[in-house]
């Protein structure tokens, strides 16, 4: 039986070009591949970590882990997703030496809490942005997020902060889709829930705190 | 169809991930059940607000001094290697 396989190069990406160019030796190359994504794998790592100078370190260990394996990435996902999956791995070594006392892993916290079906429910009106300014926000958003296991966090912010899809950020973590499916679900309800006791509470005249 | 089977849901009706007829079911139920619409509301909005918050953004001087700590780990690192093939 005759193969049907279409001869049509698939057309190179911008990032695989560069990907290329850094493999056969040019630094240049790979110093655009910084430029490009060190301000996202920063904020991935500071939202992994929670600390800055943890972050700092997880860019610069996660670059130069990238640089010195390039021979090893197989070009079947996009060099960004290989990245942000050696990127979280270094921080959330970071967030075990922290914190030896708890094993930080991916595959922990899938407990049932019981955060599917809200209690109290009401509307957000005004809008946050309108409620808060931008530094009251900004701190909100900052404790309501780090109260979050790591791992829905990681998931949440590889989703929805960084938009990468499921099937990327399935890759990235070396999960299942249906594993960053109900994580997902998990981390998007309990932010909710736990934003609604600041917006709710504000938004029903109960004072400032 | 039950809120928690809504819930359920959830994330694939945000993502814009069902098939028609289960959206259609997600949208009929929002229809008439005024706590799963503004959970499904509310929870969109945590998702815009966290999308577009900016937090941790990289400073312009920090990016610097890191991008040029990055590259001369990389170059030390290339000369310490024994060139392959």
């Amino acid at each position: 039986m005759s193969t049907i396989q279409p001869n049509i190069e698939q057309p190179v990406s911008e990032e695989m070009a560069l990907v290329r160019r850094a493999k056969r030796g040019d630094d240049q190359a790979f110093e655009e591949l910084v430029r490009r994504y060190d301000r996202n794998v920063f904020r991935i790592a500071q939202h992994i970590t929670q600390n800055r100078e943890d972050a700092e370190d997880v860019v610069q260990e996660a670059f130069l882990k990238a640089y010195s394996n390039l021979e090893k990435f197989q070009e079947q996902s996009k060099f960004y997703t290989w990245l942000v999956r050696i990127a979280v791995n270094e921080a959330l070594m970071k967030l075990r030496r922290r914190k030896p006392e708890r094993t930080v892993s991916l595959d922990e916290e899938v407990k049932t809490e019981d955060d599917s079906l809200p209690r109290e429910v009401a509307d957000w009106s005004p809008n946050p942005e309108q409620m808060y300014n931008q530094g009251e926000l900004r701190e909100i958003l900052t404790r309501t997020i780090q109260g979050l296991p790591a791992g829905f966090r990681t998931v949440f912010v590889l989703r929805d902060v960084e938009g990468l899809s499921t099937e990327e950020t399935a890759q990235a973590l070396e999960l299942s889709i249906p594993a960053v499916k109900s994580r997902l679900l998990r981390a998007r309800l309990q932010l909710r829930e736990r934003l609604n006791r600041f917006f709710q509470k504000r938004a029903s005249g109960d004072g400032d705190q | 169809m039950k809120c928690s089977e809504f819930l359920n849901e959830l994330t694939n009706y945000l993502d814009g991930a069902l098939d028609a007829r289960t959206k259609s079911e997600l949208d009929n139920h929002l229809a008439w059940c005024h706590n799963c619409y503004v959970v499904c509301d509310t929870t969109r909005k945590t998702i815009e607000i966290y999308h577009n918050s900016e937090l941790y953004e990289l400073p312009d001087d920090l990016r610097a001094r890191l991008e040029s700590a990055i590259m001369s780990k990389c170059c030390a690192h290339k000369k310490s290697e024994p060139p392959t093939s």
